[in-house]
């Protein structure tokens, strides 16, 4: 598989994810997610609603930055991507940084609204291509915002399941770890294994992830691509041959 | 109310509290070195809800002292050099929050509240290492309902760029609705604007709803490509060959001074 393959199949996939929804909001910087918002809703016409942040053309808000946040408090927003420097078993992010705060080494640039965002919208994709132990921690040296509440917390989203370029795992809530769902074509359980640095739940003969629907794949080459190079040039050109 | 770049940066002085916003948003890069250039210092400076390159800039040329915001990005041309190193040093005290804590900041102001509530939060590190932030009980509530209260932010100064202003010293934003919460929740607005019209911008009922009314105006300067070199969302792309070059200088200190010299003082363009 061809690096843009993969990138391909990722973005098939996560389609697949967002079938159900009504609204999916995409952060400026996610290509792989706002592709795949894209495509679902020019396949499904389902989410109905695609806002990507940062973008002029195709983000619907017109009360400023801050409707997002009162849309996503509101139920309105039904899935959001998150990534992290470091992820951990129990689906807590860091987005602040490695090390001891505040002077971590390196810093990242920092929460942005996921303290926030990830209580509030009920399918939050964990999203991150590099699945190595550096970045899928046991625990993550700062909670930018955390994988479970206590009951007593106001909390009507979370963490659905975590995407790398390796592999699919689901989060379960209750017992606040992931189960590998499936292994992507290029890796194996041995790879997930030896790169995953948190203990999860699995099958021996968990299956491999199926490879992306050709009519998807066409769609995205021939009618979704103009869109995404229109909002994210410089990802398109990895991608697209023309 | 309309003036030069040199007398709307005069205004703003040592230790002010100024508000700056996102990116996205319509980023004032020319004042921004003209403060550099005027030498004002001890700035807390607010990125609303996050911050770039102009946070960036004020860190490395010694003009902040305090930096609240959600986050510090230079996107594709992560990570930030200079803010990297002060983070090292612990030479700027970092106030981190999120996102929709700092809008709710500057809406508690705006509505002239001590504090606004908010949801999320509870359980991230954010929230154990802010200074001000409180955990309250829901008071409406019989059962426990934790809530974040978020204090009121009142800056001295809210500093963007924007697409029109009139002789007036009315501003249109158009959606970028956040500029007008800024600039409410601000003592007052510094904006520069690409251009500045006759007439007065309440005149046209299509242009009124996305006008900040002069009332909470400051000074105006019109400065055409006043975000270079960052993209503008009724304008110009961002010049990502500067950028780049920034990238470059701004690793080591040395380049980074260079930097300044070259197209802070000197005001070079490319």
């Amino acid at each position: 598989m061809t690096a843009a393959s993969q990138k391909k199949a990722l973005i098939c996939f996560i389609a697949k994810l967002l079938r159900d929804c009504n609204h999916v909001a995409v952060g400026a910087s996610s290509p792989i997610p706002g592709a795949a918002a894209l495509l679902a809703k020019a396949v499904w016409s389902s989410p109905r609603h695609v806002n990507i942040l940062g973008s002029t053309k195709n983000n619907f808000f017109t009360n400023g930055s801050q409707e997002l946040f009162d849309c996503a408090a509101q139920g309105r927003i039904d899935a959001f991507f998150l990534g992290g420097g470091q992820i951990d078993g129990a689906a807590n992010i860091n987005l602040m940084g490695r090390g001891e705060y505040p002077l971590n080494t390196p810093r990242w640039p920092g929460t942005f609204g996921s303290a926030y965002l990830y209580f509030l919208i009920p399918k939050v994709i964990l999203f991150r291509e590099e699945h190595t132990r550096r970045v899928l921690v046991d625990k993550v040296d700062f909670i930018s915002a955390p994988g479970t509440s206590d009951d007593n917390t106001y909390r009507t989203g979370g963490p659905f399941g975590l995407l790398t370029n390796k592999a699919f795992f689901k989060f379960n809530k209750n017992e606040k770890r992931f189960s590998l769902k499936s292994i992507h074509s290029n890796s194996s359980l041995e790879d997930i294994l030896d790169n995953t640095g948190f203990a999860f739940d699995y099958e021996k003969d968990t299956p491999i992830t199926a490879a992306p629907d050709p009519e998807l794949l066409t769609v995205l080459d021939n009618e979704v691509s103009a869109k995404i190079k229109d909002v994210y040039p410089q990802f398109a050109q990895t991608i697209f041959v023309n | 109310m309309l003036t030069s770049i040199e007398a709307l940066t005069a205004h703003i002085k040592d230790g002010f509290k100024l508000a700056v916003p996102a990116d996205y948003s319509g980023i004032a890069m020319e004042a921004t070195r003209q403060i550099i250039r005027q030498g004002t210092k001890n700035l807390h400076l607010i990125g609303v809800p996050t911050s770039g390159l102009q946070a960036e800039l004020l860190i490395g040329a010694g003009c902040v002292s305090i930096f609240e915001s959600s986050a510090l990005t230079l996107g594709e041309y992560n990570p930030a050099p200079r803010f990297s190193a002060a983070i090292n040093e612990g030479s700027v005290k970092i106030v981190d929050a999120t996102c929709p804590a700092i809008h709710a900041a500057l809406q508690a102001s705006q509505k002239g509240l001590p504090f606004m509530p908010l949801r999320g939060i509870i359980g991230s590190d954010i929230l154990n290492n802010h200074p001000d932030w409180k955990v309250i009980q829901n008071p409406f509530s019989d059962t426990e309902d934790k809530i974040v209260a978020i204090p009121a932010i009142q800056p001295d100064a809210a500093l963007f760029h924007a697409p029109l202003a009139d002789q007036e010293g009315n501003v249109w934003v158009g959606r970028r609705r956040e500029q007008i919460n800024m600039a409410q929740a601000s003592k007052t607005a510094y904006v520069t604007v690409e251009k500045i019209i006759e007439g007065n911008l309440l005149d046209d009922e299509e242009l009124a709803a996305g006008v900040l009314p002069s009332l909470y105006v400051g000074a105006i300067a019109e400065v055409p490509s006043g975000t270079w070199p960052l993209a503008f969302w009724q304008g110009g792309s961002e010049d990502s060959e500067h950028l780049n070059l920034y990238k470059t200088m701004a690793a080591t200190e040395e380049g980074f001074n260079e930097y300044l010299q070259k197209f802070v003082y000197s005001g070079e363009k490319s």
